[in-house]
């Protein structure tokens, strides 16, 4: 859905760059498709890897072990599957609200929610190739340790 | 030809293991190759314009418009807007790392590309209304308040936790990118 906005937007800009300058535009076509050959081929490989853990990964899979009452145990591997799993958003929000209709508990989905957005196990290495090994990894490791905040406060909250 | 082969040999080692792998076990191979097969449309329907602007932006925007708003010096200007552009933006995070390789270029402060990433990682506007939808005011909006801090907390501890001449050098090789 968002999607129509940002090809409205690159549409309009690149026919206002080309009438201003034919050759300005043609060079930002050019960068923009190396910077997009420059992580294709970690980005097929995460792609890959993705598809897999989805295929073993299903709802009902997930929705068995972070239960509501699988406390804190629930609420790190709700965390670690979020880590390793890809979901993209407009997926993972209709599943969550799924899976705690099906008995997952608030605390679970919101450390499952928070990982899932902001670390990314799969997608290290396309993170590593701009960032360094140690930012990536520091940035990774901080982001899960947060989300735990972030399921704490939700479970606080929410009821 | 030779380039291409080692450039992307780790792809071909993980395909032809998917592939023995749906030889053994049919149904969760199909199954693999299935939802890959729908993550690269996905990919090849967001990708496109974030690549377009990011070229665009590239070309058309001077460096010192960049490092005005954004560089060394920009102040709570800078943070907003990491947290602003990050927030509009689309796709998966991966799409996150190409343009914050051009902001490296155009001399953004390290700590405003951190803050950037994390927005795009999490405080995403389009989401945000999904969440709502799916799962509730107080969940969505609970979980933006503790989310902004957070990644401004997280994008400082990185900012310090490295040195300088690290951050030189990440500089330099994104420069090297194009």
């Amino acid at each position: 859905m968002d999607s129509y906005i940002f090809y409205g937007l690159a549409i309009v800009l690149l026919l206002l760059s080309f009438i201003k300058d034919k050759k300005k535009t043609k060079m930002a076509l050019k960068k923009a498709w190396k910077a997009f050959e420059n992580i294709l081929p970690e980005f097929l490989v995460v792609i890959l890897l993705v598809g897999f853990l989805l295929a073993i990964l299903n709802p009902e899979t997930i929705s068995k072990i972070i239960g509501a009452e699988s406390g804190w145990f629930g609420v790190i591997l709700a965390g670690i599957i979020g880590s390793i799993t890809l979901i993209p958003g407009f997926v993972a929000f209709p599943t969550a609200a799924i899976l705690l209709e099906n008995g997952a508990g608030y605390m679970q989905i919101a450390a499952f929610i928070s990982t899932l957005m902001m670390v990314g196990i799969v997608t290290i290495p396309v993170e590593i190739k701009y960032f360094g090994k140690k930012i990536s990894i520091l940035r990774n490791v901080l982001a899960f340790f947060f989300s735990f905040l972030v399921a704490l406060i939700i479970g606080m909250v929410v009821m | 030809m030779k380039k291409i082969i080692k450039r992307y040999r780790v792809f071909f080692i993980v395909l032809v293991a998917m592939l023995f792998l749906t030889i053994f076990n049919q149904q969760l191979g199909i199954k693999a190759l299935r939802i890959t097969g729908n993550s690269v449309i996905e990919m090849l329907l967001v990708i496109p314009p974030i690549f377009i602007l990011l070229g665009l932006l590239d070309v058309w925007v001077p460096r010192e418009t960049m490092i005005k708003y954004m560089g060394e010096g920009s102040g709570i200007k800078g943070v907003l807007l990491a947290i602003f552009i990050g927030s509009a933006a689309a796709g998966p995070l991966y799409g996150a790392f190409p343009v914050a390789a051009v902001f490296m270029k155009k001399g953004v402060k390290f700590m405003n590309i951190l803050i950037f990433i994390g927005a795009w990682s999490t405080t995403k506007i389009p989401m945000f209304l999904f969440e709502i939808a799916a799962l509730g005011n107080t969940f969505a909006i609970t979980r933006l308040l503790i989310d902004i801090p957070g990644i401004i907390i997280i994008a400082y501890i990185l900012s310090k936790m490295v040195s300088k001449k690290k951050v030189q050098t990440l500089y330099e090789n994104a420069a090297k990118i194009d």
